[in-house]
C-alpha cells in the first residue's frame, strides 16, 4: 500500500528547495538594493571596531565575502556557503561560530514552537469542536467569540499583559529566562519543575492566539459534516448522540485541521520569536534580538537561515505524513 | 453596484414584513462594520489632530524629565520614580520621550505602514489572483506555485534580515518591504473566490453576449468580489501591522520619533514591566489594541456583507 507517489514526493520536495532558494536570495538581494553593501557595512563594523575586532577575522570575512568579486561570485558564495551550513563567525563573540550559537538556542525554540502549536491545536479544536455541535450547551458555545478577540492580536502583545499580571503583580510565575539560575541542568526534578513554570506564560501567550483559528477551522468543518447523509443515517439508526458525535462528526472534520498543522508551524515560529524577546527566553528570538542589538550580522542571517529552513523541512515532513492521514488526498494533482 | 441591490433584497425576503427598508437593511450598514471604520478613522485622525495638543519634539529623547509618573497616579506609586510635575498628562518613559505624545505621533505612523503595505499586497493579489483565477491553466500552475512558495517562507525571518542591513526606511520604504510579504494570501484568497464566480450564470451570460475577458474581469467580476477584496484588504492591515510592530518590538526599523513597535522595544530594553513603569508599556498595548479590535470588527462586518446567510445571527 504505497500512498506516496514518486511524483508527490518530488513535487514536495521541490518546493522545499524553491522556498529554501527563494529566501534566501531575498535576503541576499533586497540589502543590496540600497546605497551600502551590506558586505562593506560588515567589513567597517570589524573595522570600526579596532582594538576589539580581530585582523584575522577580517581578512576571513574580506575573503569570505569576496568583496571584490563580481555580485554574481559573491551570491554564488553565499548560496554554497548556506547549502554547507558554513554560517562563519560571530562578528560580537568572535571566536564562537554562528553554528554553535544557533545551535545552543534552537532545542528551546523548537520546544515552545511545537508544544505551543500542538496544544493550540488540541485545545481550538476541541472549542471548534463544541462550538460546531448543534447539541452541545448553549452556554459553551460563548467561547468562541473571546477566542477569536485573542486571535486577532500579536501574541508578544499578550505576553507583555500575561507578565505584567502573573510576574508582577501576583509574584506567581518568574520573569524571564527558562530556568533559575539555582537549578542543576539535567533529569532531575527541580530543573525540570523549573523549565515548565517558565515555560507557562511563553506558550500561553501563544497558544491563545492560535487557538482561535483552530477552533474556526473545526467549527466549520463539523458544521458542513453535521449535514452530510452519513450523519443522518447514524442518528437515523438510533446511535447516541455522543456516539455520532466522535465517530461521525469529529473523525472526519478533524483531517483538514491536520492538514493546516504545516502551515500554522510557519505562524507559530513567527510569533515565537517575538515572544521569545518579551520574557527573554533563551530561544532563537531573544539571540535574535541580541544580535540585532549587537549588530551581529552573520548571527541575524544564521538564526533567519536556520527558522526558515526549520519551518520549510517541517513543512515537508507533514506533507508526507497526510496521504497516510487522509486516503482522500489525492496524489496525481498537484 | 450589482450585489448591493441584491443583497438588499435577499435580506428584504428574509424579513418581509419589515416596513419601509432604507438604511437598516443596507448590509454595508452594520454596526461591527461601522465601529470598527469609525475608531481606525478616530486613529488615523490623530496625525492632523496631535499638533495641535503637542510638539512633535516632546516626542524625542531627553525632551522632559525621565521616568515620570502620569498626571492622576497616585503619589505613593512615585516610588523611585519622578513626580508629575504638569504637562506630561500621561506621563514619560525612561528616555525622556512624552508618552502622550509619542502615542499621538506613533499611531498613525503605524497605521500608515499598515495601510499603505496592504494595499500594494492587496493590488498585487488582486493582479495575480484574478489572471490565476481566470485563465487557469499553466497560468494559474505558476502562479499557484510561487504563491504556495511565498506562503511557506517565514516572512519574519527574512524581513529581519533585510530590516537589520536597510535602516533608513521610511514609511514608504517599510511599507514596501512589508508589502513583499502581504501578497500571497490575498492571491490566494482572490483566485478561489475568482474561480467561483466564475462558474455563476452572469458571467456565462457575459461570455454569450461577446463580451472580452479583461471586460469580464473588471466589470463583471471586480464589483461581486468587492466585499471579498475589502475583507482581505482587513485581514492584510492587520498582518502587516502585526509584523512591522514585531519587527520594531525586535528593534528593527528604527526611527528618530517613536512608533507603537519602537515604544514597546524601548520599554523592554528599558525593563519597564519589571520596574512597575504600566504606562510605558501600557499606551502602546492599548494603542495596538485598539487597532486589532477595530480591524476585526471591519473583517467580520464585511463578512456579513458577503455571506447573506450570516446575517441575521447576532
Amino acid at each position: 500500500m504505497s500512498r506516496l507517489t514518486r511524483r508527490y514526493v518530488l513535487g514536495r520536495a521541490a518546493r522545499l528547495v524553491l522556498t529554501v532558494w527563494l529566501g534566501l536570495t531575498l535576503m541576499f538581494i533586497i540589502p543590496r538594493l540600497g546605497r551600502s553593501s551590506p558586505a562593506d557595512a560588515i567589513i567597517a563594523k570589524l573595522a570600526a571596531g579596532g582594538g576589539a575586532a580581530d585582523p584575522s577575522l577580517v581578512n576571513a570575512y574580506e575573503k569570505r565575502l569576496g568583496l571584490h568579486e563580481s555580485l554574481w561570485h559573491q551570491y554564488l558564495d553565499y548560496l554554497w556557503n548556506a547549502i554547507r551550513f558554513d554560517q562563519g563567525y560571530s562578528l560580537s563573540e568572535f571566536p564562537a561560530t554562528v553554528n554553535s550559537i544557533v545551535l545552543e538556542a534552537l532545542p528551546w525554540t523548537f520546544g515552545l514552537v511545537i508544544s505551543a502549536t500542538l496544544i493550540s491545536f488540541v485545545m481550538g479544536t476541541l472549542i471548534g469542536a463544541i462550538m460546531g455541535w448543534p447539541k452541545s450547551p448553549r452556554a459553551l458555545r460563548r467561547i468562541l467569540p473571546i477566542t477569536l478577540l485573542f486571535s486577532s492580536l500579536p501574541a508578544f502583545m499578550i505576553g507583555i499583559v500575561l507578565l505584567f499580571l502573573f510576574a508582577q503583580q501576583w509574584h506567581l510565575l518568574p520573569f524571564s529566562g527558562a530556568y533559575s539560575a539555582d537549578v542543576v541542568p539535567g533529569p532531575n526534578l527541580p530543573f525540570v519543575s523549573s523549565v515548565v513554570s517558565h515555560a507557562i506564560l511563553p506558550l500561553l501567550s501563544v497558544v491563545l492566539v492560535q487557538m482561535g483559528a483552530w477552533a474556526m477551522g473545526m467549527r466549520g468543518m463539523l458544521i458542513t459534516t453535521t449535514s452530510e447523509d452519513y450523519v443522518m443515517l447514524a442518528e437515523a439508526k438510533g446511535l447516541r448522540p455522543h456516539s455520532v458525535f466522535l465517530h461521525y462528526g469529529i473523525r472526519t472534520a478533524i483531517l483538514p485541521q491536520v492538514t493546516s498543522l504545516g502551515l500554522a508551524l510557519g505562524t507559530a515560529a513567527g510569533g515565537v520569536v517575538v515572544v521569545e524577546t518579551v520574557f527573554a527566553y533563551p530561544g532563537l528570538g531573544n539571540l535574535l534580538y541580541q544580535a540585532i542589538l549587537a549588530n551581529d550580522y552573520t548571527v541575524i542571517e544564521g538564526v533567519a537561515f536556520f527558522l526558515i529552513l526549520g519551518v520549510s523541512v517541517s513543512t515537508f515532513l507533514l506533507d508526507l505524513v497526510y496521504p497516510f492521514l487522509d486516503p482522500r488526498i489525492d496524489m496525481r494533482g498537484r | 453596484m450589482v450585489v448591493m441591490t441584491s443583497l438588499v433584497e435577499s435580506s428584504a425576503e428574509q424579513q418581509p414584513d419589515a416596513a419601509g427598508r432604507g438604511r437598516r437593511d443596507n448590509p454595508w450598514l452594520n454596526p461591527m462594520l461601522l465601529s470598527g471604520l469609525g475608531v481606525l478613522a478616530l486613529l488615523f485622525v490623530t496625525k492632523w489632530i496631535a499638533p495641535l495638543f503637542v510638539a512633535k519634539k516632546e516626542a524625542l529623547i531627553g525632551a522632559a524629565a525621565n521616568n515620570m509618573v502620569p498626571a492622576w497616579a497616585d503619589p505613593s506609586v512615585t516610588h523611585g520614580f519622578v513626580a508629575n510635575t504638569g504637562g506630561h498628562p500621561l506621563g514619560t518613559d525612561g528616555q525622556g520621550r512624552d508618552m502622550l505624545a509619542s502615542m499621538l505621533i506613533g499611531i498613525p505612523q503605524t497605521l500608515e505602514v499598515g495601510l499603505l503595505g496592504a494595499g500594494i499586497g492587496v493590488a498585487v493579489g488582486i493582479v495575480l489572483g484574478f489572471t490565476a483565477g481566470f485563465f487557469g491553466g499553466w497560468i494559474d500552475a505558476v502562479i499557484g506555485t510561487v504563491t504556495d512558495v511565498g506562503i511557506a517562507i517565514p516572512g519574519l525571518a527574512v524581513l529581519v534580515v533585510i530590516a537589520s542591513y536597510v535602516t533608513d526606511l521610511g514609511v514608504v520604504g517599510l511599507s514596501l518591504i512589508m508589502a513583499l510579504f502581504a501578497w500571497p494570501i490575498p492571491t490566494r484568497v482572490l483566485r478561489g473566490q475568482v474561480l467561483s464566480m466564475r462558474e455563476r450564470g452572469y458571467v456565462a451570460l457575459a461570455r454569450l453576449s461577446g463580451a472580452s475577458s479583461p471586460s469580464i474581469m473588471f466589470r463583471e467580476i471586480l464589483p461581486n468580489m468587492l466585499p471579498y477584496i475589502a475583507a482581505t484588504f482587513a485581514q492584510t492591515v492587520s498582518g502587516v501591522i502585526l509584523a512591522v510592530t514585531g519587527l520594531e518590538a525586535l528593534g528593527l526599523a528604527p526611527s528618530r520619533y517613536p512608533t507603537l513597535g519602537s515604544t514597546i522595544s524601548d520599554a523592554l530594553q528599558g525593563s519597564a514591566i519589571f520596574r512597575g513603569m504600566w504606562w510605558w508599556w501600557g499606551p502602546p498595548v492599548i494603542a495596538l489594541l485598539g487597532i486589532f479590535l477595530a480591524l476585526l470588527g471591519v473583517t467580520l462586518g464585511l463578512d456579513r456583507v458577503a455571506n447573506p446567510r450570516l446575517r441575521g445571527k447576532a
